[in-house]
C-alpha cells in the first residue's frame, strides 16, 4: 500500500485515501521527507465522533504530484505517540497544531508549544498571556521583549530576544494574536460568497493568492472547467499582486536602513501598481476579482492597455532607483550578510517561497505543480545562494521584472469574448480536495473535506508565514539587535495567514 | 577625482528625484479616484424601478438581503448599512436598477447611525460638528497624533493606514501623524474585528494613552466584526466600554477616506 498521488486541484473520494497504522503512517512520510524535493504541504486532523483522522500532504516536486496519505488515532486515550518532528524538524508547526487542537501527545517532539491559541484548542487553561518563552538562566544575558503591539502600523505578535550584550543568542516569536477563526468559519457560512469574501479576507496582502487558491479548490470540488479567460485574469493578477508587495517590500527595507530616498521612491511606485487594481476591479488590494466559477473583471483591452502603460512609466523608475540603490555603501553595508539562512536550515525547517529560494532551496508551485497558465509560460524560478537581506532584496527586484515580462507578454494576447463558461455544479460528496498556489510570499495550500451530503466540513490555509516565520528566528541568531527590524522587513512574513 | 565622483553622485539622486517629479496629491479633499470605486452606495427605491407591484419588490429586497454576504442590506424600504458593508459590490452587479456605489469616498461618520444609507437617500455623508465631544475640539485642531492597534486586522486596512501617510497621500500635511507610543498619542485607530487574543493588549494599550483621547474604528471589520461577525474567536467587549469618535467604513478603507474622516475630527470648530 501507498499513499495516493494526485495532481494540484484535484478531487477525490475520501474513502480512496489509504489509512495507514500510525507507526507506517510515520515511517512512509517521513521516509518521503528525507528528499529534500518531497517536502510536506499539509498535515493535519479532521475530528469525527470519536476518533482522529490525520491527513498527511506530501508534494513532490520532481513529478509534480501529491502524495495523499492518512491514519486514524483515538486522541481521548491520551496515550503519547511518536512524532514526525523528531524525524524531520519541518513537521514541527503541524505536529504543534494537532497537539494545540486535539491534545496529541507526543514521546518525542522536541518543541511542542502552543501555536496560536485558537478558540477551539482543548486546553483553554493555556492562555496566550502564559506562553512557556525559552529561558537561559545566566548572569551575563538579559531578554528583550517586543509586542505584540510595535511601533507602526503593523500587526502584533511577541518577539522574545535572548541577547548577549547588543548580539542575538535566540529569539522566540510568540503569535496567535490574530486569530479570527477563519478555518471555522468555512463550514459555518454557507454561501459560496460569503466562503469566497472569508478567502479574500485571509490575508489582506495576499488576496491574489489566497482568492485564487480557494477558487481553484471549489472549482475542482464542483467539476468546474475554468475558462481560458478566467485562467488568464488570474494569471495576470497573481502575478500584478507579486509586483505590488515587492514594490512595497523593497521600500520598507530601505525605510529600515534610514535610506530616505529609496524609501519614498519604492513606497510611491507602488500606488500606481494598486491603483491598476482599482482601475481594473475597484479596489486596491484586488479584492471582489476573483470569484469562483465566474470571472466578474475579465482583462479588457482597456485594462491591458492600461497595464502596458503602467509598466512603460513604472519600469524605468524602478529600475534607476535600484540601480542608484545597489552603489551605495551605506545600504549595502547593512544588507550584505545580515541575517543569513543557510541552505542546510532552509531544507531543515521546510522554507518555501522567496525565503527558500535565496538560501538555493528551489521551491516554485508555479514551477512544479503548474496551476492556472503557469504550464504554458514557462516559469523559470530565481534562485539565490546567499540567504542573507541582500539576497531577499535582490530577488524581489528580479521578481518584478520576471513578473513584468510575464504579463507583458500574456496581454499581447487577449483571449477573444464568447468564451462560455459552464455552471458550477454542487460540491462533490465524500471528497477531499487540494489547492496549492505560489503567492508572492510562497506556497499557499488550501484543503476542504465534504461530507456525504457534499456539505463542507472542514477547509484548512496553509499561509507560507506557517513555515518561514522559523526561518526569521534562525536568521536573527548572531545578528545585532539593532538589525533585527532590517531582518524582519526582508521576510514580511504574514501574522494574519499564520493566526488564521 | 574624488570630488568628481562625489558631484556625480549627487547628480544621479537628483535627477532620481527630476524623474520622479511632483507625487503628492494636491487637493485631497477634492481629487477623483480613478476607475472603478465602490463608494457611498445609493439605493433607488423599489416603486420607480419595478415594473411588477409590490409583491415583487418585496421578492426583490428579500432577495437583495439574502445575497449581502455580511447582512448589510435589510429593511424595508431597504438600507445599506456601511459598516457592516464589505463592498463587494455583487448587489450591484446584480440588481443595477436598485443599487450603485459612487465614487463619493467621503464616507467616514461621526455616528454609527450615520453609516446608513435608506432608500432614495443620495446626499454626502455630512457629519454635524456639534457632534464632536467638547474636549476634542478644543485640544486637537492644530495636529493628532495617532496610536494604531491591529486587533485582528488582516493587514489590509493596516496597509492603507500606512499609504495615507506616504508621499502620495501625505496625511502630514494636515498635522496628522501615526506615533509609536500610546504615551505620545491622543487616541487610537483600531483595526481588525478584535480577537479573544488581542483583547487584552488592546485595554492595555488605551489604557496607557492620556486623557483625554479618542477612539477611531477603520474599516468594517472593526466596526461590525465584517465578514467574522460572529466568530466564536472573537471578544468585542472593549466596544461597548467606550464611546467611539469616529467611524471610518471600508474593505479595506481607502486612504482618502482616512484623511478626510480624520479631518472631521479637527475642522469642527
Amino acid at each position: 500500500m501507498n499513499a495516493i498521488p494526485i495532481k494540484n486541484n484535484q478531487t477525490l473520494k475520501i474513502q480512496d485515501i489509504p489509512v495507514f497504522p500510525y507507526e507506517e503512517f510515520l515511517e512512509l512520510n517521513t521516509g518521503m521527507a528525507s528528499d529534500v524535493y518531497l517536502h510536506c504541504v499539509n498535515y493535519f486532523g479532521h475530528l469525527l465522533d470519536d476518533h482522529l483522522r490525520l491527513y498527511c500532504c506530501m508534494a513532490d516536486d520532481t513529478n509534480g504530484n501529491i502524495l495523499i496519505s492518512s491514519a486514524v488515532i483515538n486522541p481521548g486515550s491520551g496515550l503519547p505517540i511518536p512524532s514526525f518532528t523528531a524525524r524531520h524538524f519541518a513537521f514541527h508547526v503541524f505536529e504543534r497544531e494537532l497537539h494545540e487542537n486535539f491534545g496529541i501527545q507526543y514521546t518525542d517532539h522536541p518543541w511542542l508549544k502552543p501555536l496560536r491559541y485558537s478558540h477551539n484548542r482543548a486546553d483553554l487553561h493555556s492562555e496566550i498571556g502564559n506562553y512557556p518563552f525559552y529561558r537561559i538562566e545566566s548572569e551575563e544575558l538579559h531578554e528583550v521583549g517586543v509586542g505584540p503591539i510595535h511601533a507602526g502600523i503593523i500587526e502584533p505578535g511577541h518577539f522574545r530576544f535572548i541577547c548577549n550584550g547588543e548580539q542575538i543568542l535566540h529569539l522566540e516569536i510568540q503569535l496567535g494574536f490574530q486569530h479570527r477563526g477563519i478555518e471555522q468559519l468555512f463550514p459555518e457560512k454557507k454561501t459560496l460568497l460569503q466562503r469566497n469574501i472569508l478567502a479574500e479576507n485571509i490575508a489582506g496582502d495576499t488576496v491574489i493568492g489566497h482568492t485564487v487558491a480557494f477558487a481553484d479548490l471549489w472549482e475542482s470540488l464542483c467539476d468546474f472547467k475554468a475558462g481560458d479567460d478566467i485562467l488568464y485574469a488570474r494569471t495576470i493578477a497573481s502575478e500584478l499582486e507579486r509586483i505590488a508587495i515587492h514594490t512595497g517590500d523593497l521600500s520598507a527595507i530601505c525605510t529600515d536602513v534610514a535610506y530616505q530616498l529609496g524609501s519614498a521612491v519604492f513606497g510611491r511606485l507602488r500606488t500606481p501598481v494598486i491603483n491598476t487594481f482599482q482601475v481594473w476591479c475597484g479596489n486596491r488590494l484586488a479584492k471582489s476579482l476573483i470569484r469562483a466559477g465566474r470571472n466578474p473583471y475579465p482583462v479588457t483591452p482597456d485594462i491591458a492597455d492600461a497595464l502596458n502603460r503602467l509598466f512603460d512609466a513604472y519600469e524605468p523608475d524602478l529600475n534607476e532607483m535600484y540601480q542608484r540603490m545597489k552603489t551605495l555603501p551605506s545600504v549595502l553595508a547593512r544588507l550584505e550578510r545580515t541575517g543569513t539562512v543557510t541552505q542546510e536550515q532552509a531544507e531543515r525547517i521546510g522554507a518555501v517561497g522567496p525565503a527558500a529560494r535565496t538560501s538555493g532551496l528551489i521551491r516554485d508551485i508555479r514551477w512544479t505543480h503548474p496551476y492556472l497558465r503557469y504550464g504554458h509560460i514557462p516559469h523559470q524560478p530565481i534562485v539565490k545562494h546567499h540567504g542573507d537581506v541582500y539576497s531577499r532584496t535582490q530577488i524581489r527586484k528580479q521578481e518584478i521584472s520576471q513578473s513584468i515580462r510575464y504579463i507583458r507578454n500574456l496581454i499581447g494576447e487577449i483571449p477573444g469574448t464568447g468564451i462560455t463558461n459552464s455552471e458550477l455544479k454542487a460540491p462533490m460528496a465524500n471528497a477531499f480536495v487540494l489547492s496549492l498556489t505560489e503567492g508572492w510570499r510562497g506556497e499557499i495550500c488550501h484543503c476542504a473535506i465534504t461530507d456525504s451530503a457534499g456539505d463542507l466540513i472542514l477547509y484548512k490555509i496553509k499561509d507560507p508565514s506557517l513555515h518561514n516565520w522559523t526561518a526569521l528566528a534562525l536568521a536573527v541568531r548572531n545578528n545585532d539587535i539593532s538589525d533585527f527590524p532590517i531582518c524582519n522587513k526582508s521576510f514580511n512574513l504574514s501574522y494574519c495567514g499564520h493566526d488564521l | 577625482m574624488k570630488l568628481q565622483f562625489k558631484i556625480g553622485s549627487v547628480f544621479s539622486d537628483v535627477k532620481i528625484l527630476l524623474h520622479q517629479g511632483k507625487q503628492y496629491i494636491p487637493d485631497v479633499t477634492g481629487v477623483e479616484v480613478p476607475g472603478i470605486f465602490r463608494g457611498r452606495p445609493v439605493i433607488t427605491a423599489a416603486a420607480a424601478g419595478a415594473v411588477a407591484g409590490a409583491g415583487a419588490a418585496a421578492a426583490e429586497n428579500q432577495e437583495l438581503m439574502e445575497l449581502c454576504p455580511t447582512g448589510a442590506i435589510s429593511g424595508d424600504p431597504l438600507c445599506i448599512d456601511m459598516g457592516k458593508c464589505v463592498f463587494c459590490g455583487e448587489c450591484q452587479k446584480l440588481f443595477p436598477h436598485r443599487i450603485r456605489f459612487t465614487k463619493d469616498y467621503k464616507i467616514s461618520s461621526l455616528t454609527r447611525d450615520g453609516l446608513i444609507i435608506r432608500e432614495g437617500q443620495d446626499v454626502p455623508v455630512v457629519p454635524d460638528p456639534g457632534l464632536v465631544r467638547q474636549e476634542i475640539r478644543k485640544y486637537f485642531g492644530k495636529s493628532l497624533k495617532l496610536r494604531q492597534v491591529s486587533a485582528a486586522g488582516d493587514n489590509s486596512c493596516e496597509w492603507e493606514l500606512n499609504a495615507a501617510g506616504n508621499v502620495n497621500f501625505d496625511m502630514g500635511r494636515f498635522g496628522i501623524e501615526f506615533v509609536a507610543s500610546p504615551r505620545h498619542a491622543d487616541g487610537l485607530v483600531i483595526t481588525g474585528p478584535i480577537s479573544k487574543n488581542m483583547a487584552g493588549p488592546l485595554q492595555i494599550c488605551y489604557d496607557a494613552v492620556p486623557h483625554p483621547k479618542m477612539i477611531i474604528l477603520a474599516g468594517t471589520d472593526a466596526i461590525s466584526g465584517g465578514i467574522f461577525a460572529g466568530s466564536r474567536a472573537l471578544d468585542r467587549s472593549f466596544l461597548e466600554k467606550y464611546k467611539v469618535d469616529l467611524y471610518i467604513p471600508g474593505n479595506p478603507v481607502h486612504p482618502l477616506t482616512i484623511i478626510n474622516g480624520v479631518l472631521i475630527l479637527m475642522r469642527c470648530k
